[in-house]
């Protein structure tokens, strides 16, 4: 069994942001896992342009952002083992990996950082009656398909959902000859930023349909046409409203789901809401030393904000192998109200915190002309008008450490209130 | 006077800006929050552009295909010129990243340029 300082589980972005955090503040013994054959993750299959605007205040598409984390990578010299697997992590930090040709090992970190990323949500989880036809594909294996393999999944193409993912496939799939008919979206609202509204549906006059939903899958072995009904508030299909689409394809952009099946087995704490790990300040999960960041602790719109926060992750990291002095620590609650889903974190402490600590949330629905506001208890801190709020759109506020430390605070609330 | 509503793709935040087209062809702009969005709505009303990215083919590559992109936004009624004009092209390894695939695409006067580095592979 080997000994590693830091341990990182996935070579995406938040992976490499996190390597090079952790390398910066002055780790050494670092390594990265990665089960693919190449490092980068998904950006490697998001040829679109749109990344890097916060980051590198350039526009960038996925391949290209990836290797400049990649280049960054090389001239640190981190190390990395790609085709490795990890099957297990024990509370000892003890990983387990599989890879073809070194077999079974293991590594003994002092710190691990959870960077998995997400997985899309699959077929199953939708309960769409009908037979199981070839033709049915997650958005982002489409993508895979097209972008990496240079095959088409189909020619005439229904799309529910309207993720990202599924937004950018419907220009993708169009531009490579198919016919996209249209994007059902079951809630009133859609789950992608706008821009890829504007730049993938409306330039190729592609309709997007809310508050409609897939009722039926035809077809016995390939799919032969679907059936978009809406739906009313309750989100249940609306009789007499059905209309069928003749289609081979139907693909599925209906969320990302964080993917903590060896957080889980661990112990790691998750959130109900995130499905991610609960985490505090640090960034650091219920497993002390086991840190997470990116899609596997909430999942993300802008690559650009994985990068920022798997840095935090890695930095932090790299403060608790070399910090041994055992502090009591004294949490305080980040509580998400009225209309705020949830925050990253869920509580900090004040003596660890940075000076300025960013608290990123997502909201539950559409709101107009409101406001974000913070309460330290009972007093409120700060507002900041908003002209429009989107579930689809990750907000964020920051924290002072000098108005939180020495401070009898027990909770600070983030909620969205009326102007 | 004509009055569009635009969502601005400058950036994620994706500003609501207002434009007005007088009949004298002036435009009012407001709604933006910095200067890309108006920039933006001034070639939106006028002449949009957009960037394409694609992707191509690969001999002897350790990867099938290759991402590309235009080098700089093109108008956005040549979107699909551009595209028929990559899918006659077959490019050899090795590659790097910003490599130019293709000179003045569907005469834009923009290159297209790789977004990835293709290793030879035998």
């Amino acid at each position: 069994m080997k000994n590693v300082d830091i341990v990182i589980i996935g070579g995406g972005p938040a992976g490499l942001s996190a390597a090079i955090g952790a390398y910066d503040k002055g780790a050494r013994d670092i390594l990265i896992l990665e089960r693919d054959k190449e490092l980068g993750g998904i950006l490697n299959q998001c040829i679109h342009n749109g990344f890097g605007l916060h980051t590198f205040k350039e526009e960038l598409t996925g391949p290209e952002y990836a290797k400049k984390y990649i280049d960054l990578i090389d001239e640190r010299k981190i190390q990395y083992k790609l085709h490795t697997t990890v099957l297990d992590i024990s509370k000892e930090k003890i990983i387990t990996t599989i890879n073809k040709e070194s077999g079974l090992q293991q590594y003994k970190a002092k710190a691990i950082i959870l960077a998995m990323g997400c997985r899309e949500r699959p077929r199953g989880a939708l309960n769409i009656a009908g037979y199981r036809p070839a033709g049915i594909y997650s958005a982002g294996t489409a993508q895979k398909l097209v972008n990496i393999e240079g095959l088409m999944p189909g020619k005439e193409v229904v799309i529910l959902g309207s993720g990202d993912i599924g937004l950018i496939m419907a220009r993708r799939m169009t531009l490579e000859g198919a016919k996209v008919k249209v994007v059902a979206e079951i809630m009133p609202y859609s789950g992608g930023l706008k821009r890829n509204i504007v730049q993938c549906l409306d330039d190729f006059n592609i309709p997007l349909k809310l508050s409609h939903t897939v009722v039926e899958i035809k077809g016995k072995d390939r799919v032969e046409s679907v059936v978009i009904a809406e739906v009313d508030d309750k989100m249940k299909p609306i009789k007499g409203t059905e209309e069928e689409y003749t289609c081979d394809t139907l693909l599925l952009s209906v969320g990302l789901i964080p993917e903590n099946e060896l957080s889980k087995e661990m112990g790691v704490e998750l959130s109900k809401v995130t499905s991610g790990p609960i985490v505090n300040e640090s960034l650091e999960t219920s497993e002390k030393g086991v840190f997470a960041c990116g899609n596997v602790l909430h999942v993300h719109d802008l690559v650009d904000f994985v990068s920022e926060e798997a840095k935090v992750a890695g930095e932090k990291a790299y403060d608790y192998i070399t910090n041994t002095s055992e502090e009591e620590k004294n949490y305080i609650n980040i509580i998400a109200k009225d209309g705020v889903r949830y925050t990253i974190p869920q509580k900090i402490d004040a003596k660890k915190m940075s000076d300025i600590q960013v608290v990123r949330f997502r909201v539950d629905n559409i709101y107009k002309n409101k406001k974000i506001t913070i309460y330290y208890d009972d007093k409120k801190v700060f507002e900041n008008n908003k002209k429009i709020l989107a579930p689809g759109e990750m907000e964020q506020v920051f924290l002072k450490k000098k108005d939180l430390i020495n401070q009898d605070i027990k909770n600070i609330v983030i909620k969205i209130e009326e102007k | 006077m004509e009055k569009k509503e635009l969502t601005c793709i400058g950036c994620p935040m994706g500003c609501q800006i207002n434009v007005i087209i007088s009949n004298n062809n002036t435009l009012e702009i407001d709604g933006y929050t910095c200067e890309k969005g108006e920039i933006y709505a001034r070639k939106e009303v006028t002449n949009p552009t957009r960037i394409v990215t694609s992707s191509v083919y690969v001999n002897g590559g350790d990867k099938i295909t290759l991402s590309v992109k235009t080098a700089n936004d093109i108008p956005k009624s040549k979107i699909i010129d551009v595209i028929k004009e990559l899918k006659n092209i077959k490019v050899n390894a090795p590659i790097k990243v910003g490599t130019v695939i293709l000179n003045n695409v569907a005469n834009t006067g923009v290159n297209v340029v790789a977004t990835r580095e293709i290793k030879k592979c035998s």
